[in-house]
């Protein structure tokens, strides 16, 4: 069966399951047809030039598993942040646990999508802000086609939600070859703050294609801080699409670690719809094998007086390939901003591979736009003075990348996060020294 | 304790050394002068064991222990120390960090556990005292943005920290004003003992009005063409190395 035909049976077997006379539902339909007439991204669209999916769609996915998978809290426990308290959004093949998740709607809601898409108390959350965000590409129309589940956080105003949320998606490997079509809404009101982990995690090696689209509104004065950790199996492959918008004087800061997967492609955009607001996008890649990894942002400014920072420092081994494709664009309107934008890359291998590719697009007068972007090697000096001091040539190694890469730790709040992903680092160099620098 | 015989070394084809013989035993202080380009950094460079640099004949051990195959973290487990000429800028790891991760992989590596957090704060209190270091300044990236100055004070802290038995300085002085040749001239001395060694590699004969030499060698076209005791050194200042070249070449 061919992909397109997969994706209409599977559509079919959908609408047998959920409400199809909903507003919901109806973005789906014609979803289902934009993404029929757009088809699936190729290597001769600009967007996807260094990024071929083609090797992705040639399964044939299940789109929805037949049963239910039993997993208890000791299987994934380490893949969560199990140290600290906090709300959970857990899902098992595309299926939401109940069991494993810790939800709640007492001074706002932390809780499953399908809950909320037929339920008139959610009704004007859902028409206001659910689809509005994301983007017409023909991946995103996809999961809008397709989405029945994610997380969906709702912050009233003036409220400082105390504990991280976290946001999880297993795939068990029950199916052959699975295709999730995650969908996630944060909609957070004024003055209010929120910190959010957000994963995707193989259990076994099945091949996995998570096709997520995530939405976040960040109204004035507000402040939302996301992580999103990317270390899944190979066998695993990852397209996310987060959309942020900004109202005034909000600020919202975006992590990405990518150490994981076989293909990995972040499209990242930030709205900026207000004055004074501050956006961070930040991330570290590491990879070897295989592995590819893809930034794609966005950060279209589109008020005056508003700041953003994108820094991405990567390092790739073996075969390894990366993808920056930066893009900043300044309205014309969006005069006094400060925008800075620095891609640093190390090449370990001979064989890995970096397409950078800025791109400024200005049409302000009076602003501030830089933009950096390195490729180099591990300093060979650097490495022999460390080892003359006793430190193992691996050691030394891995502690140059991790200082490399620790300017981007430094912006991480939560300080199990921090300790998690320098923990990660550690395993992905294959080192067992502390980097507490 | 250190012995070199018959060293040959080249880099990218080039021969640099070309048969050194130097016998360094423990307590003593050996200086090694000579003009630009005569092979003393290269010689500092291959006891350590650059890679870059290919021996291509020649024996080199510590203790009667065969260094040539080792590694450089090998030899500085066994108590090797170089002192860099131009120390590397390394951003992002502080100068307290560098120091523990060193100290304790070298204890690893000699099968001891890790250094207490106890001990190890008291040593660098200590350490930092001795060379006069502000403890302000454990705490920054290093060598990044560090004076000439600054830099060299803290390859000997670095020293004082690691305990080496055979330490080689490798034009300490250059970059040097009168008070820190003085405090790094000082904190040699103080790290001097019975069972250590000391070479000290220079161009001018003033850091050794400071750290006195038992014996001077002279390095000239990649061999040692003169060796005599601290008055060489002061003859070599009066001279100038022209005399030697022409004793070389006569």
């Amino acid at each position: 069966m061919s992909f397109k035909e997969n994706i209409l049976s599977s559509f079919l077997a959908l609408e047998n399951e959920v409400n199809t006379d909903s507003y919901v539902h109806e973005l789906r339909s014609k979803a289902l047809s934009d993404f029929e007439s757009k088809g699936l991204p190729l290597r001769k669209d600009e967007a996807y030039k260094y990024t071929s999916l083609k090797s992705l769609f040639n399964k044939d996915y299940s789109f929805f598993p037949k049963e239910e998978a039993a997993i208890s809290y000791g299987d994934i426990k380490q893949y969560l942040m199990h140290q600290i308290d906090a709300y959970r959004v857990i899902f098992i093949d595309g299926i939401y646990s109940s069991h494993l998740s810790q939800t709640t709607h007492d001074k706002f809601d932390v809780c499953l999508m399908s809950s909320t898409l037929n339920n008139p108390k959610y009704a004007s959350v859902i028409e206001n802000y659910y689809n509005k965000l994301a983007g017409d590409d023909s991946l995103t129309s996809l999961n809008t086609a397709f989405a029945r589940e994610g997380a969906y956080i709702h912050i009233p105003k003036n409220v400082h939600v105390e504990k991280p949320i976290e946001i999880v998606n297993f795939s068990t490997g029950n199916e052959a070859s699975l295709m999730l079509q995650p969908r996630n809404l944060v909609v957070v009101g004024e003055n209010s703050q929120v910190q959010i982990i957000e994963r995707q995690q193989s259990l076994t090696e099945n091949a996995t294609l998570t096709n997520s689209v995530t939405e976040i509104f960040a109204d004035k004065r507000s402040m939302v801080d996301y992580y999103k950790i990317q270390n899944d199996l190979t066998t695993a492959s990852l397209i996310d699409h987060t959309t942020v918008e900004q109202k005034d004087n909000s600020e919202v800061r975006l992590h990405t670690f990518s150490f994981g997967g076989a293909l990995t492609r972040n499209n990242l955009t930030f709205y900026q719809r207000g004055e004074h607001c501050n956006s961070v996008l930040n991330g570290v890649t590491i990879i070897g094998g295989k592995q590819h990894v893809d930034h794609s942002t966005l950060v279209h400014h589109t008020a005056p007086n508003c700041e953003s920072f994108q820094e991405y420092k990567q390092i790739f081994d073996d075969r390894s390939v990366g993808v920056f494709n930066g893009k900043v664009l300044v309205d014309k309107v969006a005069q006094k901003i400060n925008a800075f934008q620095q891609n640093n890359n190390i090449l370990i291998s001979d064989k890995a591979t970096i397409n950078a590719k800025p791109q400024l697009e200005i049409f302000a007068d009076d602003v501030r736009c830089s933009h950096g972007c390195t490729i180099g090697q591990l300093d060979e000096d650097a490495l022999f003075y460390m080892q003359s001091r006793g430190i193992g040539k691996k050691e030394a190694r891995a502690l140059l990348m991790f200082a490399f890469a620790n300017s981007v730790l430094e912006s991480v709040k939560i300080p199990e996060i921090k300790t998690r992903i320098t923990k990660l680092i550690a395993n992905k160099l294959g080192v067992e020294i502390g980097f507490d620098l | 304790m250190l012995k070199v015989k018959n060293l040959h070394a080249s880099i990218d084809g080039k021969e640099i050394l070309k048969g050194i013989n130097l016998e360094v035993n423990a307590g003593e202080v050996h200086a090694i002068m000579g003009p630009n380009g005569s092979g003393k950094s290269t010689l500092a460079n291959v006891i350590a064991g650059r890679e870059e640099y290919e021996m291509t004949q020649g024996e080199i051990s510590l203790d009667s222990a065969d260094l040539t195959e080792l590694d450089p973290e090998e030899r500085a487990h066994r108590g090797v120390f170089l002192s860099f000429q131009y120390p590397i800028e390394i951003p992002g790891v502080s100068v307290t960090n560098f120091i523990k991760t060193a100290i304790n992989e070298t204890r690893k590596a000699q099968g001891k556990d890790e250094m207490p957090a106890k001990d190890m704060l008291k040593m660098l209190r200590d350490k930092s005292e001795l060379l006069e270091i502000d403890r302000k300044f454990l705490s920054r990236s290093l060598n990044e943005g560090f004076s000439g100055g600054e830099k060299k004070r803290n390859e000997i802290f670095q020293m004082a920290m690691l305990e080496p038995k055979l330490a080689i300085l490798d034009e300490t002085d250059s970059g040097l004003d009168i008070d820190a040749l003085r405090i790094v001239a000082n904190g040699v001395n103080k790290l001097r003992s019975k069972d250590n060694a000391t070479i000290v590699i220079t161009h001018y004969q003033r850091l050794l009005d400071h750290i006195i030499p038992d014996f001077v060698h002279v390095l000239y076209n990649g061999r040692i063409v003169k060796t005599g005791g601290k008055e060489l050194a002061h003859q070599l200042e009066e001279r100038g190395y022209d005399w030697i070249k022409e004793e070389v070449e006569a």
